[in-house]
């Protein structure tokens, strides 16, 4: 039964794969995506991941998606398409490149011998890949990883922001300034300081 | 099914992405066919953690997860940026910071 399962969640998330980088919609890429990764999770739930599982469909699928489907949506209809003035011989070599990376690795996994890899793996114990075990190993064994992770989604949240601001108060929309962004409506009227000027603040007139 | 056979299938979707980010000019699409290579790395993580009954390689998986949010984070906040200044949306286009 688990063979009927595998065989599914394999062509479904390979073939969700080939379809997001074969797509010409970028809007069809990422439904294809969302398709890809939730056969994925299927995978995992056959490894006995279920946390895994549920974090992919959720955060992935769910979220991070749901983000991707937004900025196509804002961002519109892009003439993406494969082909390209100076495209033709790179994209073929390309193709190339990534079937000699395929054979390599299937070479190098199927004739390793490693006995861990061709049985149907350890014997199961109980609590494996539960949410329980999960978080316990997450603040204990590992907690220093799960902190800085955290720290990392800050700042990677900040950045977002920076980033993606609408920068209606400069005099140039391309200048870009993270002061004007730090600036409180409190110190709106103050005098900018040196600093700020060689920060490449606004120019007061 | 032997362990392996999910490590061919990590391998063959890490191949599509490669591919994808090779050929592809869209950054939007080339985000994606990133996240389908971490997705790939994913699956060849939680194999190993079953072969081994270790809990370290889902915990990485998750690890690997949140890297991910981060960078399609800041990804799309720079698409979203390039696309504010009117500039092409095209890998290619956008050659200023070659050497």
């Amino acid at each position: 039964m688990s063979v009927v399962f595998f065989f599914i969640a394999a062509v479904g998330a390979v073939a969700g794969a080939a379809g997001t980088v074969m797509l010409r919609d970028a809007f069809y890429s990422v439904l294809s995506l969302v398709c890809h990764l939730i056969f994925l999770a299927m995978l995992f739930l056959l490894l006995r991941a279920e946390f895994v599982a549920a974090a992919q469909v959720i955060v992935y699928a769910g979220a991070v998606m749901v983000l991707y489907v937004f900025v196509v949506g804002y961002v519109g209809g892009m003439q993406a398409g494969l082909t390209g003035p100076s495209g033709r011989g790179l994209r073929i070599v390309s193709v190339l490149f990534a079937l000699a990376l395929f054979v390599e690795l299937a070479i190098a996994l199927i004739g390793s011998g490693v006995e861990a890899l061709d049985g149907k793996g350890a014997p199961y114990e109980a609590g494996f890949g539960e949410p329980a075990t999960v978080g316990s190993q997450f603040l204990t064994t590992y907690l220093v990883a799960f902190e800085i992770a955290s720290l990392l989604l800050l700042v990677a949240a900040v950045g977002a922001v920076i980033l993606a601001r609408r920068r209606s108060g400069l005099a140039d929309a391309r200048e870009v300034s993270v002061t004007e962004f730090l600036r409180t409506p409190l110190t709106k009227g103050d005098e900018p300081e040196g600093t700020m000027i060689e920060a490449g603040g606004p120019a007061q007139h | 099914m032997g362990i392996h056979w999910y490590l061919v299938v990590s391998a063959l979707i890490f191949c599509i992405g490669a591919g994808g980010v090779l050929t592809r000019r869209n950054p939007l699409v080339i985000l994606l066919c990133l996240e389908l290579m971490l997705n790939a790395a994913n699956l060849a993580l939680v194999a190993f953690a079953r072969a081994h009954g270790d809990m370290g390689g889902q915990i990485f998986a998750l690890l690997v997860m949140v890297v991910a949010a981060c960078e399609v984070a800041v990804g799309l906040g720079l698409v979203v940026a390039i696309y504010r200044r009117r500039l092409p949306i095209d890998v290619d286009d956008l050659r200023e910071l070659q050497g």
